[in-house]
């Protein structure tokens, strides 16, 4: 554990994978950028690798001043000990004063091995970062601590949580919920290259085999999505949520309920165990609206609704509300987007 | 060879069956409206420990921390097989974060001699995922996350498969280690109408208090000692006493424990109302549907 060092950084640790970043450390990049401007104090990313310098450079054009670069032929692939390891020691020489991660297996699996071996503070799964003061019971004022935002209790409340004196202040951050930067390629920064002590002790795993699917869909790109539930009723009537999709040139998702009986693929999936998603227009189409889907749909610019249960919770969140039967609104729609001219069909990646 | 298992279980509130009722008026979640159940990830950690002792033989036990009824959890795990049952329950143990929970519960591991420490992936009321790591890291030993397979374990070597989000892992490491378990894992096992014979009069300490006070309300203080101390024995001799530690017991370091020990601090809690800021009410109709299409497009939300 280090304590309050004020003049600390704001790091990020940079997952990658076979040279290749994960998207979740560059939305936090953007996020990270302005809680080191609030603090005026540096951004600086950690990339541990093996032949990963260029990414160093990628970084900075993510909104990294400073990448501490770890290049170390036993880092080649991620191990959560190795890593650890090497983190716990970068953490002691420099005391950054934030250390963020990707709620990514990777990053949910190392993240608590440092906090525990730093005996410093971590919180899961955020949603949303700020800074903000903190006037304790004793009275004492914590000036700009990280605010770490969460939902628990399944999504239905939203937790604020700090830790104003065993830092570094660290989260893991849910993928999707911050938006992608666009990379600035005239940006500078200073690229620093660490050495480190790594054995084969710091590698108790024999990784033996690895099989890497590539997620059939991606809806955080996703313009409009649509989004089938329970409601739709069969895999076979699933079929409308898929042609309405087509023809909106959207991407196909469902609730977990509609991927629990089978009705299309996990990847598809929208909400708190699955993708959390921001698209231009979510069409919520038979269902219901557990608090746990809202949470990773409810920041939709649009949202049109269809259910024939004017109860149902999705229409709190719903920007046009449709009561009435998904069998025949669902034809109405397409064929009204059809008269508009509309090309289709669109290429849907996975069908 | 046997191998000597330790699951971790928690017991929490069912947060998929939370309801308006469920929430104060100040946000918070009245925990007590809500039904208590077995996390249902350890229910995984706790099947593959069984199924581990029924191939290889060896001794299944089962700790949680918490609250005194979380002995439910406990009775629940001797119905299915678990050999022994631990409760860690202490008032200091109060407002513990992940990290000051993990260092408690590695203080009570330490007690066994064990090669496997089990933990479901995360518990449903915070989902945070962060025990398992925390406490192997406090074991010093290595840990498997997200094991959705046993593939082998021979000898000290185990070989398990472990989810990595798109797509799948298989690892090797030595024993002693800790796996966290997902639900893709296994399908737990039921209750046995044997065991839960067996085990349905199984308490802790605290309970034999409670039920020796409750059935001799009239008697003076001398008996009531005296009742509780020869039921302690009798269940203790059949093997029906659940154990029941404290922080003492467990030579804790109470710096590290409970809020002092917690680095993390709820600054605020907050309901989830979702609304959206303006709604309209669309006909079902050929007409309605062509408006909203219309207004969509005119304002480029579809183009």
């Amino acid at each position: 554990m280090i304590g309050v060092n004020r003049q600390g950084e704001v790091w990020v640790f940079a997952e990658q994978h076979e040279g290749r970043l994960e998207d979740t450390p560059i939305e936090l990049t953007s996020k990270a950028r302005r809680l080191a401007d609030t603090l005026g104090v540096k951004l600086a990313a950690t990339v541990l690798g093996n032949g990963v310098k260029e990414l160093g450079q990628k970084l900075i054009h993510y909104g990294a001043d400073k990448v501490y670069l770890v290049e170390h032929p036993l880092l080649g692939h991620y191990q959560t000990n190795s890593y650890a390891k090497v983190m716990f020691d970068l953490i002691h020489k420099y005391e950054p004063q934030i250390v963020l991660y990707g709620a990514t297996t990777a990053g949910r699996d190392l993240a608590p091995r440092i906090a525990s071996a730093a005996k410093a503070g971590l919180t899961a799964d955020c949603t949303d970062l700020e800074i903000g003061d903190h006037k304790a019971q004793d009275g004492q004022l914590h000036k700009k601590l990280m605010f770490q935002i969460r939902p628990a209790f399944g999504g239905n409340i939203i937790a604020t949580i700090i830790n104003f004196d065993r830092w570094p202040q660290m989260a893991t951050v849910r993928e999707g919920v911050m938006p992608m930067p666009e990379p600035d390629v005239k940006r500078k920064g200073e690229i620093i290259t660490e050495q480190v002590q790594v054995n084969q002790q710091d590698l108790p795993l024999e990784i033996l085999a690895e099989h890497k699917r590539p997620k059939k869909v991606n809806l955080k790109a996703a313009r409009v999505i649509v989004a089938g539930g329970a409601g739709v009723g069969s895999k076979e009537n699933f079929k409308l949520i898929w042609d309405l999709a087509n023809c909106l040139g959207a991407a196909p998702a469902a609730s977990r309920a509609a991927v629990d009986l089978g009705f299309i693929d996990r990847d598809h999936q929208v909400g708190q165990t699955g993708t959390t998603v921001r698209p231009s227009l979510y069409v919520a189409v038979g269902i219901s609206g557990a608090i746990q889907h809202q949470a990773g749909m409810s920041q939709s610019q649009k949202i049109i609704a269809i259910n024939n249960d004017p109860d149902a919770s999705i229409f709190q969140v719903a920007h046009y509300k449709i009561i009435g039967d998904l069998n025949e609104v669902i034809p109405r729609m397409i064929k009204t987007i059809k008269e508009k001219g509309f090309k289709e069909p669109t290429t849907i990646a996975g069908k | 060879m046997a191998y000597n298992c330790v699951v971790l279980i928690k017991q929490v509130p069912d947060t998929k069956r939370i309801t308006g009722e469920a929430m104060n008026d100040d946000g918070t979640v009245n925990r007590s409206s809500l039904p208590a159940i077995f996390n249902p990830e350890d229910l995984n950690a706790l099947e593959l420990a069984l199924q581990i002792k029924d191939k290889f033989g060896g001794h299944v036990t089962v700790i949680t921390m918490g609250p005194p009824a979380a002995a439910a959890v406990l009775r629940d795990s001797l119905y299915r097989g678990a050999d022994d049952a631990i409760l860690i329950t202490d008032m200091k143990c109060a407002a513990s974060d992940t990290l000051a929970t993990s260092y408690i519960l590695s203080c009570a591991v330490k007690k066994f001699d064990y090669d496997i420490v089990l933990c479901g992936r995360q518990a449903i009321d915070g989902d945070t995922a962060q025990v398992g790591p925390q406490l192997a890291e406090k074991l010093g030993i290595p840990q498997i996350t997200y094991v959705e397979e046993l593939v082998e374990l021979n000898g000290k070597s185990i070989t398990a498969r472990r989810n990595i989000g798109a797509g799948w892992q298989q690892v090797r490491t030595h024993l002693p280690v800790l796996l966290t378990i997902t639900s893709d894992a296994n399908e737990p096992r039921v209750a046995a109408a044997k065991k839960m014979m067996r085990y349905k009069n199984a308490l802790t300490a605290l309970e034999v208090e409670q039920k020796i006070k409750a059935d001799n309300s009239g008697a003076n203080e001398g008996d009531i000692k005296t009742l509780i101390e020869h039921k302690y024995k009798e269940l203790e001799e059949k093997g029906l006493l659940i154990k029941q530690w404290n922080l003492n017991f467990l030579e804790a370091d109470l710096t590290w424990c409970g809020r002092s020990g917690s680095p993390t601090k709820v600054y605020r809690i907050q309901s989830v109302v979702l609304a959206a800021k303006e709604s309209k009410n669309v006909e079902p109709s050929d007409d309605g549907i062509a408006d909203m299409i219309h207004e969509l497009i005119d304002d480029k939300t579809i183009a």
